[in-house]
C-alpha cells in the first residue's frame, strides 16, 4: 500500500483542517464572553465616570453627583496591609517548601497552602469576624486589611515555590562553589532569579484580594465617610459595588457599573505595570537558557 | 589478564613541588552505592593535575570532593582524608564556607548568575566584606584580566552576564572563580561544552594562571590532558561500577611509557 497516496494526503489535511478549526471554536467560546463583560460593563459604567467620580465622597439618594473617593482610599489600605502581612512572609515560606519539599514541614506547608486556597472568601470573612471583630468589638480596616493577608497568602506561597524550583540549579552550586553560605545563596542569587515570578505571583494575590466583597461584610464593612484610621469600618471597591448594585435606585446602580469599571481597570494597569517590571529586569540581567 | 590494583608509587613524584592536596584512602558512596574506592593521590603546589577516564569512572565525584561540594547530595558519604596544606577537610568542626573560598571550582557549562558581568565577578568579593567601589573595581578588572576576557567585555561590564557567548561566559565563571583568591582551582570538563577556539583560550589561561594556583582538571579529552598538565592520574571503572584509581604520574610518563597496561590502552584509544 503506498504509504504517500493523494486519498491519504488529502485525508490528514481534512484531519488537521477539523482540528484546526475545533481549537478556533473552542478559543472563541472562551473568549467572546470575556470581550462582551468587558465591553457591557465600559457601556454601562463610562456615562457615570468623571473626574468628580475619583475625588468626592458618595451622596445621599437623590442628590447628583458623588464618587467613590473613600472606597479608593479603603482597598488602598485594606489590599496594602494584607500585602505587607503576605508577600514576605509567603516568601519565606514558598522559599522553604522549595528548597525542601518532601520534609514534613515542607509538605504541610504545601498541602496546607492548597486547603486553605480553597476556602470560601465568605467563610474567611466569618472566621476573620470570629477572631477580630468580636473581641474588638467593632468593625475595622485592621480586620479587613487581615482577612485579605489569608487570602493573599495560599496564592503567593504556591507561585513562589514554583518559581523559586524553576531557578536551575547550576547557578546554586555556583554561588556555593565560591564559599556563600545557604541563606546568603537564596537571598543574593535564588531569590533574584526567581524575582519576576515572585512579582507575578504578588499581583496575581492583590487582584484576587482588591475583587473580594464577601469578607468585607464581615470586618471592613463599609463606610460612607473619608477614614484613614486602621481601627474604623472603612469602604472598599467591590463592597461599594455590592451596595450600589442591590440598591433599589437607578443612579446608583449607574455608581456600581462604573465602580465595576475602575476595579477592573486598576487591575489592568496593574498587570502591565508587572509586565514591565518584568521586561526591563530581563532586558538588564538576561535570561538563563 | 589478571586484574591488578596498582597503587600509585608516590617515591616516583618525591622531590617535585610540595603537596598541596593529599588525598589518603579516600572511599565516597552514595547510599549504598560506591562511587571511589581507596583513592591516593597528590595534587602538587602550583601545577596542573589532570584525571581522566572512561565516562563514569568518577572523575568528579573525586573532584567535587576536594571542595566538599558532594555534601550537597544527602546520601553523600566520605571515608579516608582529604588533607589540604596538612589539614583534614573532612574533620569535624571544618569551616566548609572557607574550604570552598580556598579552592574554587570551574563547572562543565558555564553558568553566569543572571547579573551584569561586573556584579558576576564582584560576587565574590562582596561575600567577603569588600564593599568600597574602587577595590571591587579593581578586583573585577584584574580578575577579568586574569582570564583573557577583560578587552572583550570592558565596555559592557552593566550587561547581563548571559548576553555574551559561551566560551566568554565561561571565561566569566573563571574570572568569578579567581575574584575569591582561591589556592586551588578545580575545573570540571571546562571546555567541553565550548568551540575549539574557546577551548585554545581557556588552556592558554590555564597555561598562565598556573604560576600562581594549583589546578586540577578533570577531562574526557585526552589529547587536552596530554597538552596541557603536568601530572595525570589514569582512574578506571570496575565490574561493580566503582571508579579507583589505577595510575597516577608525571602527563610525559603516563602518555609515553605507562606503566599499567589499561592505561596504554585507554590513551592510545583501544577503548574509551
Amino acid at each position: 500500500m503506498n504509504k504517500n497516496s493523494p486519498r491519504l494526503r488529502s485525508k490528514r489535511k481534512a484531519v488537521n483542517l477539523l482540528m484546526l478549526s475545533l481549537t478556533g471554536i473552542a478559543t472563541l467560546l472562551v473568549v467572546t464572553p470575556l470581550i462582551w463583560i468587558l465591553l457591557y460593563i465600559i457601556h454601562e459604567g463610562a456615562p457615570a465616570i468623571n473626574l468628580k467620580f475619583f475625588t468626592q465622597l458618595p451622596t445621599p439618594v437623590g442628590v447628583a453627583g458623588g464618587g467613590i473617593v473613600n472606597a479608593l482610599l479603603g482597598s488602598l489600605m485594606t489590599v496594602g496591609l494584607g500585602l505587607v502581612i503576605a508577600a514576605p512572609i509567603g516568601t519565606l515560606v514558598g522559599f522553604y517548601a522549595a528548597a525542601h519539599p518532601d520534609s514534613p514541614l515542607g509538605l504541610l506547608v504545601r498541602f496546607g497552602a492548597d486547603v486553605i486556597a480553597g476556602v470560601p472568601s465568605i467563610v474567611m470573612g466569618i472566621f476573620a469576624y470570629t477572631l477580630i471583630v468580636l473581641p474588638q468589638r467593632h468593625f475595622s480596616a485592621f480586620s479587613g486589611g487581615i482577612v485579605l493577608s489569608f487570602i493573599m497568602l495560599p496564592i503567593i506561597i504556591r507561585t513562589t515555590e514554583e518559581m523559586v524550583r524553576l531557578v536551575p540549579s547550576s547557578i546554586r552550586e555556583a554561588s556555593l562553589a565560591l564559599g556563600a553560605a545557604e541563606w546568603k545563596t537564596s537571598l543574593s542569587v535564588i531569590l533574584p532569579a526567581a524575582l519576576n515570578g515572585v512579582v507575578t505571583g504578588a499581583m496575581l494575590a492583590i487582584a484576587r484580594a482588591a475583587g473580594e466583597a464577601a469578607p468585607m461584610l464581615f470586618t471592613a464593612f463599609g463606610n460612607p465617610f473619608m477614614n484613614t484610621n486602621y481601627s474604623q469600618p472603612v469602604a472598599t471597591l467591590p463592597h461599594t459595588i455590592f451596595v450600589y448594585a442591590i440598591s433599589p435606585y437607578n443612579d446608583w446602580h449607574a455608581k456600581a457599573w462604573a465602580t465595576a469599571l475602575v476595579l477592573i481597570t486598576l487591575i489592568l494597569l496593574l498587570n502591565i505595570l508587572a509586565r514591565i517590571i518584568i521586561w526591563w529586569r530581563t532586558r538588564t540581567l538576561g535570561t538563563i537558557k | 589478564m589478571a586484574m591488578q590494583i596498582m597503587i600509585p608509587n608516590k617515591h616516583e613524584t618525591s622531590g617535585d613541588t610540595p603537596i598541596k592536596i593529599e588525598t589518603k584512602s579516600l572511599e565516597v558512596y552514595y547510599g549504598k552505592f560506591q562511587a571511589l574506592k581507596q583513592i591516593n593521590l597528590d595534587v602538587r603546589e602550583k601545577q596542573i593535575t589532570a584525571i581522566i577516564g572512561p565516562s563514569g569512572c568518577g572523575k568528579s565525584t573525586l573532584l567535587r570532593s576536594f571542595n566538599r561540594m558532594n555534601d550537597l547530595t544527602p546520601t553523600c558519604r566520605v571515608e579516608g582524608e582529604i588533607k589540604l596544606d596538612g589539614e583534614n577537610l573532612y574533620s569535624p568542626g571544618v569551616d566548609v564556607v572557607d574550604i570552598r573560598r580556598r579552592v574554587g571550582m570551574v563547572f562543565q557549562r558555564p553558568n553566569p548568575f543572571p547579573k551584569s558581568i561586573f556584579d558576576n565577578v564582584a560576587y565574590g568579593p562582596r561575600l567577603y566584606g569588600i564593599h568600597r567601589k574602587s577595590d571591587l573595581e579593581g578586583i573585577v578588572e584584574n580578575s577579568l584580566k586574569a582570564s583573557a576576557l577583560w578587552n572583550e567585555v570592558k565596555d559592557k561590564l552593566n550587561q547581563s552576564g548571559l548576553s555574551i557567548s559561551g566560551g566568554q561566559q565561561q571565561r566569566l565563571c573563571i574570572a568569578r572563580a579567581l575574584a575569591v583568591e582561591p589556592e586551588v582551582i578545580l575545573m570540571d570538563e571546562p571546555a567541553s561544552a565550548l568551540d575549539p577556539i574557546s577551548t585554545l583560550k581557556i588552556e592558554e589561561l590555564m597555561q598562565e594562571i598556573k604560576k600562581d594556583y594549583t589546578i586540577v582538571i578533570v577531562t574526557h579529552n585526552m589529547q587536552q590532558a596530554a597538552r596541557v598538565s603536568d601530572y595525570t592520574a589514569m582512574m578506571m571503572i570496575d565490574d561493580d561500577r566503582t571508579g579507583h584509581l589505577i595510575e597516577f604520574d608525571h602527563t610525559n610518563t603516563i602518555f609515553t611509557r605507562p606503566k599499567d597496561k589499561r592505561t596504554e590502552d585507554y590513551v592510545t584509544g583501544r577503548f574509551g
